[in-house]
């Protein structure tokens, strides 16, 4: 069985097991073997031999980086959320039915996003990205108190406005295709459009374009459509709000990526770059001031995440081997680094109760251990050496610099408003008297570790191999 | 005569057009209904029609039928049921008024004909005016989204886009069969996530109207 086929396989079934496994700790085990099957799967596409591109899969440089990444970020989540779970049944804040509901969710929705990453057909990725949302929202509303309910009806209202503008986008590259290619399934096969792109009627190609910007857009969290990413982050359980900021927006992104490709190889169309920029420089200035005025810590970290996709669309939009090479590593140090701070924040809350930002202090005194994990984990995304944040955002600016330097500028300005509204929050975690009743934490931080050391990994020293890996799926990108 | 057929075509797509437009300012939810029961079923006549003008093209009559028996038929019926059971068959709670609304429309019809226009001249006639009454159609669901604060009445109006986008996709000549199943697949999705909410909601708040959500927004502390 190819690898490509188990990458799909494997989440499918494991749904539909555990959508029948009553019990909670076979099940919480269930989801975590099969996310870690999944992401063996995902290492083996890496020496195997490639499939040639046919009507339904594609793997590429470029997607074997996105799938990595998430098959790996799926299965760190899978083995944190056993931990949390355990503890939120023990609260009573969760029943056993909607438990089994939960695991067969994570499954579908890991589905969804590995198909959405290896799928070489237009529609069908549409339709992978839409099973993602719809099964995230369910899950953001798991808890069915009225925040919840209120996060998951904007989610499931905007997401949905979104998804239905990058389905009329995904129409209309098809009706520029389709008098090149012919009428079928070769008019909706990417690696078929990218060849004759050239000779696609541009006007309807810019006019996708935009739609799928703003559709897709919507769920990378670009601003202005971003109002429904930090409710969904704060008001569902943590170990979504880590796959939500390390995973989804990736793979709304990747499908940006995918037909900015389209455009660039078309030199009739609108240029995509300066359209991309200028979104991913307004959510980090946007992002970067609403962090000083959050209460709630997850909706400070979802703001975070904002302001990090927006330096990643940024990246992508200027171009160019060297930006493209630091978007890519921006996206996979994000990921590593959010979904960690999700981790410790996931604790941090259950020990306090609460995920007020005026009731978390003290942690130096009461939780040692996590405050070590959350001190490193906003320190790595506030862009400090040594890790490998800085190395990318180093090389963003840098690159910007050379080429563009009034947007350098902007840039760092947005980097540095960002760096001083976290730090000041983290001491404010960190110092000052823990309140009494602060309950101690019985839960696994190894998968926040393991994020972390491969974050300072790469800050310290990129393996050569992975430099070659990452520049070719940049030189990919154009 | 030669371009009888495609008048018809464009005759059926202006209707839809015209049935969302009537949607926009109508303020009881019970008469929201049944306009929208209109709006599917123009829509399955337009998508039969463009069946039948594209020739051999069986996944289209499919996705007329499929059109006709969910949109006009099952969800208007259970949406109705939902509807009396609440016991909300009074007013809709606009949010801007009437004539506001309805001149947001125009502008958002004038807007999307004279983009797809300019921008198609070189595509298939009979697409690219389907495609220019498809977005408003598409953009009028989204302004009846945003001018309701009833649950009910969102609902709706997503499925009116819905109804746009399945316009544009028949338009499309050949758009392959995969696509336009899972397109209706997830659309039966969506509005299962839909009713589940609903229900919730109703469990919560013994109302559909989201002012009530909005009290309970976080971070507002």
């Amino acid at each position: 069985m190819t690898p490509v086929a188990l990458i799909l396989l494997i989440p499918a079934i494991a749904a539909l097991l555990l959508a029948a496994i009553p019990g909670t700790r076979l099940a919480a085990r269930v989801n975590v073997l099969a996310a870690g099957a999944t992401f063996l799967a995902a290492l083996a596409l890496l020496t195997e031999p490639r499939p040639a591109p046919g009507a339904l899969f594609l793997v590429d440089d470029l997607n074997i980086v996105f799938i990595v990444l998430n098959t790996l970020v799926g299965f760190t989540a899978a083995s944190f959320s056993a931990s949390y779970i355990g503890h939120e049944v023990a609260a009573g804040r969760l029943t056993p039915v909607t438990l089994r509901f939960y695991h067969a969710m994570y499954q579908v929705m890991m589905f969804g996003m590995n198909a959405a990453l290896l799928t070489d057909n237009i529609g069908l990725m549409w339709v992978s990205v839409e099973l993602a949302t719809l099964s995230t929202v369910l899950m953001v509303g798991l808890y069915r108190t009225p925040e919840a309910l209120e996060a998951a009806w904007k989610y499931f209202i905007l997401g949905s406005v979104g998804i239905a503008l990058a389905l009329f986008g995904t129409i209309l590259v098809y009706m520029a295709a389709q008098p090149v290619l012919g009428e079928g399934t070769p008019a909706m096969v990417w690696s078929n459009l990218l060849p004759h792109a050239a000779a696609f009627d541009p006007g309807l190609l810019n006019l996708a374009f935009v739609f799928l910007l703003l559709g897709y857009g919507t769920k990378v969290g670009l601003a202005p459509l971003h109002a429904w990413l930090p409710d969904a982050h704060a008001e569902g359980p943590t170990p979504i709000s880590a796959v939500l900021s390390g995973l989804l927006l990736n793979v709304a992104l990747y499908a940006v990526l995918r037909f900015k490709m389209l455009m660039a190889a078309n030199p009739a169309t609108l240029p995509p770059g300066p359209l991309m920029a200028a979104m991913g420089l307004a959510s980090l200035l946007f992002a970067g001031l609403m962090l000083y005025r959050r209460r709630d810590i997850k909706r400070l970290f979802a703001y975070s995440s904002i302001e990090h996709m927006g330096i990643i669309t940024f990246a992508f939009g200027m171009g160019g081997g060297l930006a493209n090479f630091a978007g890519l590593l921006h996206m996979a140090m994000h990921s590593l680094t959010k979904s960690a701070i999700f981790f410790s924040v996931g604790h941090v809350a259950q020990a306090r109760g609460s995920q007020r930002i005026a009731d978390i202090r003290g942690l130096s005194v009461s939780h040692p251990r996590l405050a070590v994990a959350l001190a490193l984990g906003v320190l790595a995304i506030a862009g400090l050496p040594p890790f490998g944040v800085f190395l990318s955002e180093f090389l963003l600016v840098t690159s910007t610099f050379a080429r563009a330097p009034a947007l350098a500028l902007v840039l760092a300005a947005g980097l540095l408003l960002a760096f001083g509204a976290l730090i000041l929050r983290l001491t404010g975690f960190l110092f000052g008297d823990p309140p009494p009743e602060a309950a101690p934490v019985r839960a696994s931080t190894l998968p926040i570790w393991l994020h972390m050391g491969l974050v300072l990994a790469a800050g310290i020293h990129l393996p050569s191999e992975l430099v070659a890996w990452f520049q070719a799926a940049a030189r990919l990108l154009g | 005569m030669a371009t009888l057929p495609i008048d018809i075509a464009h005759l059926m797509a202006g209707g839809l057009v015209l049935m969302s437009f009537l949607m926009i300012y109508q303020d009881r939810l019970s008469a929201l209904l049944d306009v929208f029961t209109a709006h599917a079923v123009v829509l399955a006549a337009s998508v039969a029609w463009q069946a039948h003008l594209q020739g051999d093209t069986f996944h289209l009559y499919l996705t007329a039928l499929i059109a006709l028996a969910f949109k006009a038929v099952v969800i208007p019926m259970a949406l109705a049921r939902i509807v009396r059971r609440l016991g909300i068959h009074r007013e809709v709670e606009t949010v801007v008024g009437t004539v506001p609304t309805m001149l947001a429309g125009i502008g958002l019809a004038a807007l999307s004909i004279v983009l797809m226009m300019r921008l198609t001249a070189g595509a298939d006639p009979l697409a690219r005016e389907d495609l220019a009454f498809a977005l408003t159609v598409v953009l009028l669901g989204l302004l009846m989204m945003v001018t309701r604060r009833n649950a009910v009445s969102q609902v709706v109006g997503f499925m009116s886009l819905e109804n746009g986008l399945i316009l544009a996709a028949a338009g499309a000549r050949g758009m392959p069969l995969v696509v336009e199943i899972a397109v209706a697949f997830s659309i039966l999705i969506a509005f299962i996530v839909i009713g589940v909410f609903l229900f919730r909601i109703r469990e919560r708040f013994d109302t559909v109207d989201l002012a009530a959500l909005d009290e309970v927004r976080g971070d507002r502390a």
